[in-house]
């Protein structure tokens, strides 16, 4: 039989239906992968073969009556912010402690509904704060590419680090991420992966650990544009439980995958081509801009003038909200308690020990932003600028139905090569906050390779709500640049070959020496 | 916008979280900068524009007034780092 974790989510699904393998059988695949693969990557901090397992066996059960649901059998990683019931749940904090939810969220409800099967928890910065996952309390992800002839261990992008080192690395067919300046697109660009965040309210933001709540989305990370289009779909929902959720039918947004985009009319905003950006960057924006004129569309120049003050913007609402959400932990009702004297020095020493220096950093920004005589200069005036980043949207979008731009400013960087100056951190997410700040949808998809060997994405904007479009464009680059997985499968490690085994982070840390061979495309 | 140790010392009071004095140190350069970087927008005329608040106009839906949960205590303690029967246990707030 071949390697079916190679296989993409609707191979995977179309060989279940077909009867080519058991439910079981994939779960197993995967499980033992994770076992012969975590050890290096430390993309799970969490395996569930149990639930997994079980999973599968009603999955094969429905298959054989001939009642599969839409993602019947298919193994999934679910991010470590989503809450799922009866399976620990950290944002990989410390203050999350052994958290242990009474509920799932609503998000991963629709996907168990779907019929999919759970492998376990994905590593990601700690509430999702990071662009390199490096502030997890279980440690940093490693990305399976490298550069070439080097054995560097290279950052997976954050927050969703853990998703997209896992989809990468055929750790799972598919994963649950989250977006709240980049978390999903950044980490899928540098990883060679497929990300969308839709539009603000498509995904019920119930039961996931929130961190910024006017700009946190849930979305998938996949192998192909088809394969995130499934998951989206049977991800999104309205949702009583979540006011933000919008009430708009959910579309079948796979029907979109492979329509022509003939005359579809593409907006190139002028002001993504910012000071000093690499030349590799700006030659695969060309290559883009080629491909889609090439497939149909046309291209017009379009501007969108406030975009520079887009991150700055988003480091006064992002933490303001931040320090207002993580209010919460306070050591009394659930996760870390570090006694103090009296209740106050409780909760000091609680906060003190439970959250890292960038939660840390982030939660004081924002409750200095927020203190009294702060609010109307810096989160009023944010929320302003943020109207006009929207306004800016607008008018482009009465142009053109989708814009293209970088993902990302360059490919990934090593662990630990990006520190000290936490601002260096945030401008990774230059181009893709723009679209949380106005809501709008945007999608990474993979279009080619850095001069060092590893990938890059392009980024597709949409109007809200239509995600359809940017799976529709979103394919067209898809086969265009082709796919990319990383060259040899330096992580595998025969020792951890056995499913059933929690992931621990010490195993087979040390990498092997790569074949130096080029990436295959496939 | 440079803040000072005491100020750093006042915000980590609001935010109840502990700091050293060698954190402390480090934060008043840390935030300094991070304020300093974010005072690009002085440069943005906001004048008569409303903030943001919607991503699509919505207006927030609203559910009938009724109990929809409850009679779940054993769930809302289960992750209690101290509790006693339903109640969480904390150091003696009133003398």
């Amino acid at each position: 039989m071949t390697d079916l974790t190679k296989l993409t989510l609707a191979e995977a699904r179309a060989g279940l239906e077909r009867r080519r393998f058991s439910a079981t059988e994939l779960a197993r695949a995967f499980l033992d992968a994770i076992g012969a693969g975590n050890g290096a990557l430390n993309a799970y901090v969490l395996a569930t073969p149990e639930v997994a397992l079980a999973q599968a066996r009603a999955s094969d059960e429905r298959l054989a009556r001939g009642e599969a649901r839409p993602l019947e059998g298919l193994p999934l990683g679910i991010k470590d912010l989503y809450c799922t019931r009866g399976v620990r749940t950290t944002a990989c904090s410390d203050i999350l402690a052994e958290f242990t939810p009474t509920y799932e969220s609503t998000v991963t409800q629709n996907l168990w509904d779907a019929g999919a099967v759970m492998l376990g928890k994905l590593n990601c910065d700690e509430f999702a704060m990071g662009s390199s996952n490096e502030t997890s309390r279980f440690g940093p992800v490693t990305n399976p590419w490298r550069r070439r002839a080097s054995n560097v261990a290279l950052v997976p992008g954050g927050s969703s680090g853990g998703s997209s080192a896992a989809v990468a690395a055929d750790l799972c067919l598919a994963a649950t991420a989250t977006d709240t300046g980049g978390s999903i697109r950044q980490p899928a660009a540098i990883t060679g992966t497929v990300g969308i965040k839709p539009t603000y309210g498509r995904c019920s933001r119930w039961g996931i650990v929130a961190f910024a709540s006017s700009l946190d989305q849930a979305g998938p990370i996949a192998k192909t544009v088809r394969d995130a289009a499934i998951m989206l779909r049977h991800m999104a929902s309205t949702d009583a439980k979540d006011t933000t959720s919008v009430d708009m039918p959910v579309p079948d947004y796979e029907a979109a995958v492979g329509a022509s985009i003939q005359g579809l009319k593409v907006g190139v905003p002028k002001e993504y081509r910012i000071d000093g950006m690499p030349r590799e960057i700006e030659a695969l924006w060309q290559q883009g801009i080629a491909w889609l004129r090439a497939t149909g569309a046309t291209i017009h120049d379009v501007s969108l003038p406030h975009t520079k003050y887009a991150l700055p913007a988003y480091y006064i609402v992002a933490p303001a909200e931040c320090s207002s959400n993580l209010a919460r932990y306070d050591g009394v009702r659930y996760g870390l308690r570090e006694p103090g004297d009296d209740l106050i020095a409780t909760y000091e020493a609680t906060r003190a020990a439970g959250f890292g220096a960038e939660v840390r950093r982030r939660v004081l920004i924002g409750t200095y932003v927020l203190s009294a005589g702060y609010y109307d200069a810096y989160y009023l005036k944010a929320q302003k600028v943020r109207s006009l980043i929207k306004r800016d949207f607008e008018e482009a979008f009465a142009k053109v139905d989708v814009l293209l731009t970088p993902t990302t400013p360059g490919p990934a960087f090593g662990i630990g090569e990006v520190s000290g100056d936490p601002i260096q951190m945030y401008l990774n997410d230059i181009f893709t906050v723009t679209v949380n700040m106005a809501g709008l949808p945007g999608i990474s998809v993979p279009a080619g390779l850095s001069s060092e060997g590893t990938p890059l994405g392009l980024q597709l904007i949409g109007r809200p709500f239509d995600e359809a479009t940017l799976f529709r464009a979103g394919q067209a680059i898809e086969d265009s640049a082709g796919r990319f997985a990383p060259p040899e499968p330096w992580w595998v490690t025969s020792t951890g070959a056995q499913s059933g085994k929690t992931p621990g982070k010490a195993a087979g840390k040390t990498p092997r020496k790569t074949r130096g061979k080029t990436p295959r495309r496939t | 916008m440079q803040v000072d140790e005491a100020t750093v010392r006042r915000i980590a009071r609001l935010a109840r979280i502990r700091i050293t004095d060698a954190e402390a140190k480090a934060l008043e350069k840390e935030l300094s900068g991070i304020l300093d970087w974010v005072e690009q927008l002085d440069a943005v005329d906001t004048a008569g524009v409303e903030p943001m608040t919607r991503v699509i106009p919505m207006s927030l839906r609203k559910r009938a007034d009724v109990v929809t949960d409850g009679g779940i205590a054993d769930d809302i303690v289960a992750n209690a780092p101290a509790r006693e029967d339903h109640f969480f246990a904390v150091p003696k707030v009133v003398e």
